[in-house]
């Protein structure tokens, strides 16, 4: 079944501004799906059609089989939506917010009280149940967010940029967790601005820009769409000059680190090969940029006028 | 949701506001027990006992009525216009509105939330009057049916205000420059029969004094209005606010981008 499913979505707003142009996108149940787009794209438009927060201009959406427009109350109790601000209330202590948002869904204390203690347990927030929620750390109202967004345990989990301002270590177990949920059947979309997250986490990609859909594919084919990738290599003795293999494009970006272009028609190998013989040896390899980064930055500066092409180095929601 | 489910939910929003309001005593149920009872001491005992009579009461019992109703109108009132806003103003309205609860829940949610603070106040009141005058009750179901229908409305104003409000001076507009003068000039301390005819007119457009009029006919028996227009027009305008607030929350206004 489709988890999510939305036709011809527009939203223009008073002053004008097309912040969707008529989108369309399917995200099947289970999947594992990225949402990424640059600052105004549309995809913090689209998250706040589909949970209620925004009013669409036209369009059409559908949460497994439930029209938002005609079946509001049961579309709206199977998505859970993580936002990207914190959206809780400051003074309420950490318990009586899952209870309390348990009972918005109509579910009755002594099952609210149940899953409020699964979740806060899960999520590593039990010690701090009776805290005011202004007291957490970031990291920590971050996983209250998500703790929120299960206790009515929907089908559709929806999290814009959930690991913004988190540590490294946290936002590992954040995947971890993730990931877990998703493998226990729950369509997962996420909007992230850490392209690694997308690439490592999600087997589906969207990218919007301008309002419009520009790429909507799996992650494995978009990432074979990047005819060259670029490779740092640290070597082991000083270099005087930039070596030269035929078909690969090579720099120096000082006398130990070299830079080398790989198309995807060449075989790597043949890079290091070629150094060997000519008595170079490589001590470690790393990519310059994340791979699916360098595609976004390609998709992206394609739909922006010469100005801002420049300056595409922020991605977020 | 199934009826049962939506008065979980309806149940679930009237006791975070108790919770709330109960959480912060000292803001809430304090204040109003202090400033009335230096409403009894100064004008009831000091100055009341310099004007004699009022209605054909003591001038304390005679204000006791109208001071009970202020009470109830001011904390219906600033409950949910306070409670809304700040709702709003910490974007957790979006926990409700991402849940499937119809916006008839969440009105009669914050709206009974503000009526209990408003009925709780006015008993503080009632029994700090017992420590000032001898309470009568002369027409019990019209007394309690006016506080309820009072607190009813001035919930629904609350709320309204909070919908359109953008910042906290918007929350502060409305109480400070109409209802409180209102109030005042509403019988709450005279009698309107004390009046020039011109004054007089004037006050008989104020909807406030038909509800402290109206209380004090189920308490004392006296009233300067007519009990049952007074309590049609109350009814009328519950209605009229109730269905107007049903119509912006479902249409997002103030909420919904």
């Amino acid at each position: 079944m489709t988890a999510l499913a939305i036709r011809d979505l527009a939203k223009i707003y008073g002053d004008h501004t097309h912040a969707l142009r008529g989108i369309d996108l399917d995200v099947e149940e289970g999947e594992f799906f990225a949402l990424l787009g640059p600052n105004g794209a549309g995809k913090s438009t689209t998250i706040g059609i589909i949970s209620s927060l925004v009013n669409k201009t036209r369009g059409r959406v559908e949460i497994l089989g439930h029209d938002l427009d005609r079946e509001r109350p049961l579309a709206k109790k199977r998505i859970g939506v993580v936002p990207q601000e914190f959206n809780f209330n400051q003074f309420e202590k950490v318990y009586n917010i899952l209870v309390t948002q348990a009972g918005y869904y109509g579910i009755p204390a002594h099952i609210a009280r149940e899953r409020t203690e699964k979740y806060l347990r899960q999520l590593g927030l039990w010690g701090k149940r009776d805290v005011p929620s202004r007291e957490l750390s970031g990291g920590m109202k971050r996983r209250l967010m998500i703790a929120r967004a299960l206790v009515h345990e929907p089908e559709l989990l929806i999290l814009d940029e959930p690991t913004a301002g988190v540590d490294i270590e946290l936002r590992r177990s954040m995947w971890e967790f993730l990931t877990g949920l998703n493998e226990q059947g729950k369509t997962i979309i996420l909007t992230t601005h850490y392209l690694e997250e997308a690439e490592s986490l999600c087997r589906r990609i969207a990218i919007i820009d301008h309002g419009t859909i520009v790429e909507n594919t799996d992650m494995k084919s978009l990432l074979e769409k990047l005819h060259v990738e670029t490779f740092i290599l640290d070597v082991s003795t000083p270099l005087n000059e930039v070596p030269v293999v035929d078909g690969f494009t090579m720099r120096l970006r000082d006398a130990e680190t070299l830079e080398v272009d790989v198309p995807k028609s060449h075989s790597l190998n043949r890079v290091f090969i070629e150094l060997e013989r000519q008595g170079i040896a490589v001590l470690s390899m790393r990519n310059k940029a994340n791979r699916l980064e360098e595609l976004f930055m390609h998709l992206v500066e394609r739909n922006l006028p010469d100005e801002q092409a420049v300056d595409t180095g922020e991605v977020s929601a | 949701m199934s009826a049962r489910e939506q008065w979980i939910a309806f149940l679930t929003i009237v006791t975070r506001e108790v919770r709330r309001f109960l959480r912060i005593w000292p803001q809430t149920l304090l204040p109003p027990a202090i400033t009335i009872s230096l409403y009894f001491v100064i004008f009831g005992n000091m100055i009341g006992s310099r004007v004699g009579e009022m209605g054909g009461f003591d001038y304390m019992a005679y204000i006791v009525p109208g001071l009970i109703m202020m009470s109830v109108i001011q904390n219906s009132y600033g409950n949910v216009v306070s409670s809304f806003f700040s709702t709003k103003w910490q974007h957790s309205i979006e926990e409700m509105m991402v849940s499937p609860m119809p916006s008839h829940v969440i009105l009669l949610g914050f709206v009974v939330g503000g009526m209990v603070r408003g009925i709780l106040t006015g008993l503080i009141v009632t029994l700090l009057s017992l420590f000032f005058t001898e309470l009568r009750m002369e027409h019990a179901w019209i007394t309690v049916l006016v506080v309820v229908l009072t607190a009813l409305l001035f919930s629904l104003g609350g709320f309204l205000n909070a919908l359109f409000a953008r910042k906290f001076d918007d929350i502060a507009i409305v109480p400070t420059f109409i209802l409180t003068p209102l109030t005042y000039l509403g019988g709450v301390f005279y009698s309107i029969d004390l009046l020039p005819d011109f004054w007089r007119a004037v006050s008989m457009a104020n909807p406030i004094l038909y509800m402290v009029n109206s209380f004090r006919f189920g308490v004392l028996g006296v009233s300067d209005v007519n009990v049952t227009v007074s309590l049609l027009a109350i009814a009328g305008f519950v209605a009229g606010f109730f269905v107007l607030a049903l119509w912006l929350l479902y249409r997002g206004t103030g909420i919904r981008g």
